[in-house]
């Protein structure tokens, strides 16, 4: 049991506060860029949570699911901007609200 | 002392955060969405995770956002002109993110010139989770392996210009 000098649950408060921070942007901006960031910003809290568990109890699982988000978040903003290319190509703006109807 | 090092570091994360996602212009936007990730690099080391530190430092902050500028950049290029490109490097904009990005070497400085009383309880090393990640975790390395594959092949797909699929649709 390695224990944290800074309680738990402040690490997983700022988590949560990053994780909502990261929500509020997803459905508050139209811009498909922003989306994009606030997403990777989700998925870093979710990350945080994660690897502040680990060390609280000194194992190294936390940081191997870090690992594995890294490489989601990876693969995930490489497809995504490959659709943000097609969107400006095929719309000419990167406002989602032009892009809702499938087949456009 | 590591206490306060984390609440600053946490502070600068959350107001990072906060300001990338409420700017208009995407770049700025991505300056400050770097900053929060060397924030959250620096809470990791404070943690006693300096793997995890390293990674988020060289794959988030550095590769996945170098993604994000090259399709910024490429999206830019036809309306880009040169009193743009002046705006954007007034001192305005990159004060902040330079005095916040200073106070994150700091505060790295100091928790490296202390690391054996600052690391909070025992520091996972590197080397336990490469015992873990490839002897009970080996099934998830080649998950994640898989997973990068598919998303090499999505982003290829998608990135590719349809001058051939536009033609035949036509």
């Amino acid at each position: 049991m390695g224990g944290l000098t800074v309680p738990l649950e402040h690490v997983l408060v700022l988590a949560a506060l990053l994780f909502s921070f990261g929500l509020l942007g997803l459905m508050l901006r139209r811009n498909i860029i922003f989306m994009l960031m606030s997403l990777e910003v989700m998925l870093n809290a979710a990350a945080l949570a994660f690897v502040a568990a680990g060390a609280n109890w000194a194992q190294p699982d936390g940081q191997i699911v870090f690992l594995i988000i890294l490489s989601v978040a990876a693969a995930e903003v490489a497809v995504g901007l490959g659709l943000v290319l097609q969107i400006q190509r095929r719309f000419k703006t990167l406002d989602m609200d032009t892009a809702n109807r499938l087949r456009g | 002392m590591m206490e306060v090092l984390f609440y600053i570091a946490s502070l600068v994360a959350l107001s990072a955060t906060a300001l990338a996602l409420t700017r208009s212009n995407a770049t700025h936007a991505l300056i400050y969405l770097i900053l929060s990730l060397l924030a959250v690099a620096v809470v990791f080391f404070l943690l006693g995770a300096p793997f995890a530190a390293a990674l988020e430092v060289l794959i988030y902050a550095g590769a996945i956002m170098v993604l994000f500028v090259f399709v910024i950049m490429m999206l830019n290029l036809g309306e880009a002109g040169d009193a743009r490109e002046r705006q954007w490097l007034t001192p305005r904009n990159w004060l902040v993110p330079g005095f916040m990005a200073t106070l994150l070497f700091i505060e790295l400085m100091l928790a490296l010139s202390h690391t054996p009383d600052i690391v909070s309880g025992v520091a996972v090393e590197p080397k336990a989770v490469g015992l873990a990640l490839f002897g009970p975790y080996v099934l998830a390395v080649e998950i994640a392996s898989m997973l990068l594959l598919a998303g090499l092949v999505g982003a290829y797909h998608l990135g590719r210009r349809f001058i051939v699929r536009e033609s035949e649709d036509d």
